[in-house]
């Protein structure tokens, strides 16, 4: 009994090594499983508020660029503003629930954000005090940026775009074939478009948007644009569809944040069937 | 080890911290070397510290920064593997006879040579934990592999320039 304490003692620089590798072993599973809540990360209010004093002064220099992307959307809004305007003489419609909003937008700043990694997040400065919720829609005004993961009082968490557990259903706009976005760990500019069938004629240059399949974006918004066609390697019956992302994610200042005020009533429906809505 | 080092390494460590999560976050190099210039801090602490304080500080270091740079794990995983070498590969690759018990080894105190032949393999094994925690099932081993060569490069890089820069010759800091 004493041998085997007195090995234990010996040995115990290497016991208390494979403990801690053990924990942080733990700690990567834990964070990455897509369902498993998240303990520690940004949203923390410590740690979000060091990232928020980093972002005023680093966003400082590139207000110029924001507020000219801010005034160029302002502008095109505005324009279809006035073409929907009802026009004095005409007859007033009756506003329906058909016609009612089911997609609501509010506005965040990024904080924080990454790109050199293959799981990548972005910290906003907005929380469930504003109403965020887990699974909310992320984007800006070039196109989609990602997805909300967990939420703390002030502050969020959201998977970027660049992330490789983050799929994303989207559909080529001329052809109106979809598939899903999944980004590969390498190119930061390029996602790739998977399970599109090879008797698809997908061109360089078509546009790729949200297919409003998932519940999670509307459908419409831009993802970027077919930049290569080839036949899966892996899987001949598909394409394998290189993707350039419109938005710039090594420049976010703001994003918007969208939810699906019947996304309760489609989950409860999927629910029904025992589909799986893997958001 | 006296009180006053005791401090001074604690205020390096800080210091390094915050250039590593203010500056260093977003930075690589063609997109393909990091920078982990914090480990210098790692790197320089005397042989006397052994191996269970050693690892603890480096848990507590890497969660830190996994909290901030939205790692969670991975940066803890490689520097506890760090700090879990780096006593038994200053033992092996010191000259006969060792290190002087408060010796650091640093670069003013060990010499050019020495210094990387100690260092590169240590921050090559903390990029190639760090990269296969990061690339799990995702990215090649070749290029997992290459990552971490030209990381653990330009670390040793951006940690000789630091110490040249702002190191006395004498003694640390």
């Amino acid at each position: 009994m004493l041998r085997i304490l007195q090995f234990l003692y010996r040995v115990r620089a290497f016991l208390l090594f494979a403990f801690l590798e053990f924990l942080a072993i733990w700690m990567i599973v834990a964070n990455n499983s897509p369902q498993g809540a998240a303990f520690f990360n940004s949203s923390n209010e410590l740690v979000g508020n060091a990232l928020k004093k980093q972002a005023d002064v680093v966003q400082f220099f590139s207000l110029a660029d924001a507020n000219l992307a801010l005034v160029e959307e302002n502008a095109s809004l505005k324009q279809e503003l006035l073409r929907l305007q009802v026009k004095p003489d005409s007859m007033p419609l009756a506003i329906n629930s058909t016609l009612k909003a089911t997609f609501e937008l509010k506005g965040a700043r990024v904080v924080a954000n990454s790109l050199r990694f293959s799981q990548n997040y972005l910290t906003l400065y907005k929380g469930a005090k504003d109403g965020i919720k887990p699974g909310m829609g992320v984007f800006n005004s070039q196109g989609i940026v990602g997805r909300v993961k967990s939420v703390s009082e002030n502050y969020s968490v959201a998977f970027s775009v660049l992330n490789t557990s983050l799929l994303i259903s989207a559909k080529i706009k001329s052809s109106e074939v979809f598939g899903s976005v999944q980004w590969d760990g390498g190119n930061t500019s390029e996602v790739q478009l998977l399970y599109v069938p090879r008797h698809v004629k997908a061109t360089k240059g078509d546009t790729v948007i949200t297919s409003g399949f998932n519940a999670v974006f509307p459908e419409g918004l831009l993802i970027g644009q077919i930049s290569k066609v080839e036949v899966n390697k892996k899987d001949p019956n598909y394409l394998a569809i290189t993707v350039k992302l419109s938005t710039d994610f090594s420049k976010l200042t703001y994003v918007y944040l969208v939810e699906n005020t019947q996304f309760q009533e489609i989950d409860s429906l999927y629910r029904q069937s025992d589909l799986i809505n893997e958001y | 080890m006296n009180i006053r080092n005791l401090i001074s390494y604690g205020f390096l460590i800080l210091v390094l911290g915050l250039v590593q999560i203010l500056f260093l976050k977003n930075l690589a190099v063609f997109g393909h070397a990091f920078g982990f210039l914090y480990l210098l801090g790692l790197l320089i602490l005397p042989s006397t510290i052994r191996t269970i304080p050693l690892m603890l500080i480096a848990f507590c270091l890497g969660f830190i920064l996994d909290v901030f740079f939205e790692t969670i794990g991975m940066h803890t995983a490689a520097a506890t593997l760090f700090a879990f070498l780096k006593p038994i590969w200053l033992k092996a690759a010191s000259p006969t006879g060792g290190f002087d018990e408060a010796e650091e080894p640093s670069l003013g105190q060990i010499g050019f040579g020495r210094y990387i032949s100690y260092a590169f393999p240590l921050l090559f094994v903390y990029a190639l934990a760090f990269f296969i925690a990061d690339q799990w099932g995702t990215g090649g081993f070749f290029g997992v592999l290459s990552k971490s060569f030209f990381s653990a490069l330009f670390t040793l890089m951006l940690t000789l320039v630091v110490q040249l820069l702002f190191f006395s010759r004498k003694r640390g800091i």
